[in-house]
């Protein structure tokens, strides 16, 4: 086994947290962009503050919280509360490849840090994470630090967002009422990888409608995004 | 079993429900990992997940809202795919559909 080729094993230093938090940068503008629509859109939609920055800090992850909007409630029933973790369970189940790509990274850590470092897990920490990883790194500091900075980042972007979106007085006017939307269509360009991995999505489009014309609530969702991956197991 | 569950505390479920589920995702892979392996076929679902939660979640919005709101999502993301600068793309969406309804 030559030096050059094996990677040291895993480890934590502060060095590496400073070097992760200084690594998340250029994941600042796509985060800051995403959390300000989010606060805007929530603010829009009537949220308090506290419910607002409850999505933000505990929930933390930018497209269930969009999407949690739109079946936000002003009074909760246990049928609506079922409605938006399915909805949230579904949306977020994608980063079970994430964690399952970190695992040899992480499989000696101490389940406590271990835990942090995975709640704060997001596309853009995972992907500062997994290019330090691929060029030989294994100091698990700079995934952490990555992801504190990153949450830190989020936190203040939604707060200004919502005190933004507060402020408008007829946001129909101005399309704000679709942000959500608009946003998601944009975030649909950078996933393009061409026609054939879309028919996938072009099903999920479908059966969404097709659900939603026939019944009544926010299951369309759901539906719409388990026929997406269903049609991408099936589709070489 | 109450008929609904007063704001704030309904809010508050809501959250902590969808917390626990979403970091039971954000965990559940290294828990795997270190059990199973995730066949080629459930990584392709898996793969397909993003696109098809955006394109259930925005297409009845989308037709609900009528025309303007089709134009200007196409707009969003004819401008998106030409500058891949997603402000430009949010701020054509936006502006399209406000021009769109100052004449409707």
């Amino acid at each position: 086994m030559s030096l050059m080729s094996s990677s040291p094993r895993p480890f934590f230093s502060m060095a590496g947290f400073r070097y992760g938090a200084r690594a998340a940068a250029p994941a600042f503008p796509g985060f800051i962009m995403f959390a300000v629509a989010f606060g805007t859109a929530a603010a829009q939609k009537g949220l308090s503050l506290a419910e607002v920055i409850g999505l933000s800090a505990f929930l933390y992850a930018g497209a269930s919280q969009m999407v949690g909007l739109e079946i936000w409630q002003k009074v909760w029933t246990p049928t609506t509360i079922f409605t938006i973790v399915t909805v949230t369970a579904v949306v977020n189940s994608r980063m079970i490849l994430l964690g399952a790509t970190l695992q040899p990274w992480l499989r000696n850590e101490p389940i406590a840090r271990n835990a942090l470092n995975l709640f704060l897990i997001t596309e853009a920490g995972w992907l500062i994470g997994t290019r330090y990883y691929n060029e030989g790194g294994r100091d698990v500091g700079v995934l952490l630090g990555a992801g504190v900075i990153l949450w830190i980042v989020w936190q203040i972007a939604t707060i200004v967002g919502f005190f933004a979106g507060a402020l408008v007085p007829e946001p129909k006017t101005f399309g704000l009422d679709l942000v959500m939307p608009i946003f998601f269509s944009i975030m649909l360009v950078p996933l393009w990888k061409g026609a054939r991995p879309a028919l996938p999505w072009l099903v999920a489009g479908l059966v969404s409608f097709i659900t939603h014309a026939l019944l009544p609530g926010y299951g369309y969702i759901v539906a719409g995004a388990l026929a997406g991956v269903i049609a991408g197991m099936l589709i070489e | 079993m109450s008929e609904f569950i007063a704001s704030p505390w309904g809010a508050a479920i809501a959250i902590a429900g969808m917390m626990l589920v979403t970091f039971l995702c954000r965990i559940a892979g290294v828990v795997l990992m270190s059990h199973v392996r995730i066949t080629p076929r459930v990584e392709r679902g898996l793969r397909a997940l993003p696109g098809s939660i955006i394109l259930a979640t925005i297409l009845p919005v989308a037709i609900d809202n009528g025309w303007p709101a089709l134009v200007a999502l196409g707009a969003a993301i004819a401008v998106m795919t030409v500058t891949r600068i997603d402000l430009l793309g949010l701020a054509a969406g936006l502006g399209t559909l406000s021009v769109i309804r100052a004449f409707l």
